[in-house]
């Protein structure tokens, strides 16, 4: 049994995407052991994706490969969470600058690995031999990752009077965007159709659990739900892709074909 | 037929002995066998084959080994289809306790054993809760107990920072995994 294509795009570009938010930190950290760290977390994530898109690969045939699905296919067909994809700042409008804020990158980096923990660890049982071989590697490595962007929330949380506002300032922006966690997109529900997926909404109890007693330690305050739903994982994105894309793709479709 | 069997067998054999030697590129002083990411020689429908399997997902040395798994094969004339095999996923506890040994020798800590479950991704929660006390990781140069880490990420990504607070050498921690 295979996982449907669109699936594993969903998991890897997912992967692809926050690995590339967070190598931006590499050689800007705010120390160089979290240059180190950052850097690190990016190297698993886009091994992760790797394999993601290499299993997809093989069934797509037609040349397909892994740099193909990474570096030549546009916006719309990216199927990651809006989440991933966000600048490190607090939002502004695509073209404006700012500077990278670490807050938001420990807090996504958090919200996203609590979720992974759980998703990998299911994973483990996928009728997709080989998603189910990525997915206990993925999930070693995730626990790790949850462990160090944790760690962090609740030393800025539960720091000074500035950590703790800039956390809670990445808290309020970036829990809203979780809600798209909890819907099924088609891809996910065919994949839990023919026993390759799993069921997100029935996730949703336990990762409340990880993140409520997290924000509890760090003293932050969980903001209100509802809202806006985003649609990143059915390929409808912020304006962040597009820039994310832009610089991640322009060496590959400048030299189609190089090597070194 | 049993003559076949025989020399492709001893094939193998030469090939597991040819690659004892190749060691990890970025941790030169255990082999890629007590790593345990050489997983298999055998004699597939194309040849034979060596089964090898990455440490981390991301680990940048695999490209190398694979290269070299070839080269050194192709000293004795044999060619080998390089088979990369994620299942069972690596994991530090098949690293021999020679292969530790070496570790400590060349300063790096070894792992521990895995804490963790192969399954319950909660555990990582009360692992990093506040005032649990994480397994002890010794000096590797002075052997004093009384370390503390620096960063849980190192210069690769199977390793930690640790800093010895006897002698003050700073060190790595080859992670569980």
């Amino acid at each position: 049994m295979k996982a449907p294509v669109d699936y594993l795009l969903h998991l890897a570009d997912n992967a692809l995407i926050l690995g590339q938010r967070n190598a931006e930190w590499c050689g800007h950290g705010p120390i160089l052991e979290e240059d180190i760290a950052l850097s690190n977390n990016s190297l698993d994530l886009i091994g992760q994706a790797r394999l993601l898109y290499q299993h997809a690969a093989e069934q797509i045939g037609d040349g397909a490969t892994e740099d193909t699905l990474a570096y030549f296919r546009d916006v719309p067909d990216f199927k990651n969470y809006t989440l991933c994809e966000l600048p490190h700042m607090p939002l502004m409008s695509a073209t404006a600058q700012g500077d990278r804020d670490f807050a938001m990158t420990i807090v996504r980096n958090f919200l996203y690995s609590s979720l992974m923990v759980l998703v990998w660890d299911q994973l483990q049982n996928s009728k997709d031999a080989q998603l189910a071989a990525i997915a206990a590697k993925s999930l070693k490595e995730v626990r790790y990752h949850l462990r160090h962007s944790r760690d962090w929330l609740v030393r800025m949380g539960d720091g000074t009077d500035v950590s703790h506002a800039k956390a809670q300032t990445a808290l309020d922006q970036l829990l809203p965007y979780t809600q798209e966690f909890w819907t099924a997109s088609p891809q996910e529900s065919a994949a839990l159709a023919n026993g390759t997926g799993i069921d997100m909404a029935a996730l949703q109890s336990h990762w409340n659990l990880i993140v409520d007693e997290a924000l509890q330690e760090a003293t932050l305050q969980r903001p209100a739900a509802g809202g806006f739903v985003p649609t990143g994982k059915q390929g409808v994105h912020s304006e962040h892709l597009g820039f994310v894309l832009a610089e991640m793709q322009s060496l590959a479709r400048q030299h189609p074909g190089a090597t070194w | 037929m049993s003559t076949t069997l025989t020399r492709e067998s001893s094939r193998a054999q030469q090939a597991w002995q040819l690659l004892e030697s190749l060691s990890d590129p970025e941790i030169p002083v255990i082999t890629l066998r007590e790593l345990g990411i050489l997983r298999d020689v055998r004699e597939g429908a194309q040849g034979l084959e060596v089964v090898i399997t990455p440490t981390y997902s991301g680990c940048p040395a695999m490209g190398q080994i694979e290269d070299d798994v070839k080269a050194a094969l192709a000293t004795a004339g044999l060619q080998a289809t390089v088979v990369t095999q994620l299942a069972p996923a690596w994991t530090t506890d098949w690293m021999t306790e020679a292969a530790k040994d070496k570790l400590r020798a060349y300063g790096i800590a070894p792992p521990h054993a895995c804490a963790s479950e192969k399954s319950g991704g909660a555990n990582v929660v009360q692992f990093a809760a506040r005032g649990s006390k994480p397994p002890v990781v010794h000096c590797p140069q002075c052997g004093s107990s009384n370390t503390t880490e620096t960063s849980h990420f190192g210069s690769t990504a199977c390793k930690a920072l640790y800093r010895c607070l006897d002698c003050m050498e700073p060190f790595d921690y080859f992670k569980p995994y």
